[in-house]
């Protein structure tokens, strides 16, 4: 079996049973939501969001949905001995990993198609002014997420206390990520659109997701052999 | 390095205790005066706290690719020291910021990365600690990300912010001043090297008395 048709079965199964339960898109979502619901108290004065808020609540949000989205998704494998299944299985192991990303980013796409128009919405926020940049920094600024937290959500399955160790070692990781999505979103969403300060933090994240996905497909058999 | 650790500890242990009196002998600082001082300090645990950092990098990549336990030994003492000096920089840094800048922390590149490096291998302890039987493995898998990281970290703080002063400020030191702060590098860079050969033995003993406990139960 090659590379890509691996990739493609992986994908298929982990969309074929979120199809059926729908579990951890509903949970995500929602959390998601209530994310950023609480965001709004601590943002909104007198009525009105402080300036830059939007993109720091749209960022947070998406972080930390997409790291309780890792953690179910690798409980799930994990609850049912899958995940051991699957590294038996005479195939690729980094195909195994390319397939649970890419299972990652679709998820996390859904929940950004509700979540970014709703904080756009609830935030007076421009953020489809510039609608093609926007898209490219949420893709870049997903992968590098889901890059890093894909391999360690799968490395933490063996691990004790995984629940709290995922965001422990995930967010310091990702701050680059972090701060290229904050202030390239913020970098649209200002009165004078700064279109080069955006593309410098998109460029960024293209080269964070170079190199993180590299290094992860590198490290991926190591780190899943027991 | 055993036969020399004793020599070497008098040595180090020397170093410190002169160490006070050239920081008193060196000129002040024109504009900061007295506070200036810290510095002898702090920028010698910020260059031994990356040293580390890198000695852990390395060390687990070197575990992760090739197996060797004595490299995952060297990475967890490195990982320890890491967060210890990091703990000194993170503490002088806000003591002189208060009086230099009126702030106890400014989110500036330098700091802002450091505290971040900080994080990593803190996390990386937390892993090993509670990770359950294999985490060394998994830890090292993080060590080697978190080196990783580094430099973008560095650059994405740095777009974000710039206030620190810049480490060019080294080589431009009046001569009066040099003397003592290298003087302090070496001290804490020898110190390091101390501790973590003690620390990496302690480590590798540990796993001998494991080794032997296991046959005599078998």
């Amino acid at each position: 079996m090659n590379f890509v048709q691996t990739v493609w079965l992986v994908v298929r199964k982990d969309v074929l049973v979120e199809a059926r339960s729908r579990e951890i898109v509903y949970t995500t979502l929602f959390f998601a939501v209530a994310c950023v619901l609480v965001f709004a108290f601590g943002f909104v004065n007198e009525g009105r969001p402080v300036t830059d808020a939007a993109p720091g609540i749209l960022w947070i949000a998406i972080a930390f949905s997409g790291t309780l989205a890792l953690g179910r998704a690798f409980e799930r494998e994990r609850q049912n001995e899958t995940l051991r299944a699957l590294m038996i299985a005479p195939v690729d192991r980094p195909a195994l990993y390319v397939g649970k990303l890419a299972g990652i980013l679709l998820l996390l796409t859904v929940v950004e198609v509700i979540v970014v128009p709703l904080v756009a919405l609830l935030f007076h926020a421009p953020l489809f002014s510039r609608p093609a940049l926007l898209a490219a920094l949420l893709a870049a600024g997903t992968t590098g997420f889901a890059a890093v937290g894909t391999l360690f959500a799968a490395m933490l399955v063996r691990a004790r206390s995984r629940d709290v160790l995922l965001p422990v070692l995930l967010y310091p990781i990702t701050i680059p990520v972090i701060i290229a999505g904050v202030r390239g979103t913020a970098a649209l969403l200002q009165a004078d659109v700064d279109v080069p300060m955006a593309r410098a933090w998109l460029s960024m994240l293209v080269l964070f997701d170079v190199v993180f996905v590299t290094l992860a497909l590198w490290t991926f058999e190591p780190l899943m052999t027991e | 390095m055993r036969r020399l650790f004793l020599p070497l500890t008098i040595v180090a242990a020397g170093m410190f205790m002169c160490a006070p009196f050239l920081i008193d002998g060196a000129p002040y600082e024109s504009t900061m005066g007295l506070v200036q001082k810290i510095f002898y300090f702090h920028v010698p645990s910020a260059m031994t706290m990356f040293v580390s950092a890198i000695v852990c990098g390395v060390a687990s990549a070197v575990y992760l690719f090739k197996g060797r336990p004595a490299a995952d030994r060297l990475a967890a003492a490195a990982a320890e020291l890491t967060s210890v000096f990091g703990i000194i920089v993170l503490v002088t840094g806000p003591l002189w910021a208060r009086k230099a800048w009126g702030v106890w922390w400014v989110w500036d590149e330098r700091i802002t990365s450091t505290f971040v490096l900080w994080l990593i291998f803190n996390a990386y302890l937390l892993l090993r600690k509670y990770g359950g039987p294999g985490s060394e493995r998994l830890a090292a898998g993080l060590a080697v990300f978190g080196m990783a990281n580094v430099p973008f970290v560095y650059w994405s703080v740095n777009v974000w912010r710039t206030l620190h002063p810049k480490t060019t400020v080294v080589p431009t030191l009046q001569p009066g001043m040099r003397g003592p702060f290298w003087f302090c590098v070496t001290a804490f860079l020898l110190f390091y090297v101390l501790a973590l050969s003690a620390r990496a033995h302690l480590e590798a003993r540990r796993a001998e008395l494991e080794t032997l406990y296991l046959d005599i139960e078998e």
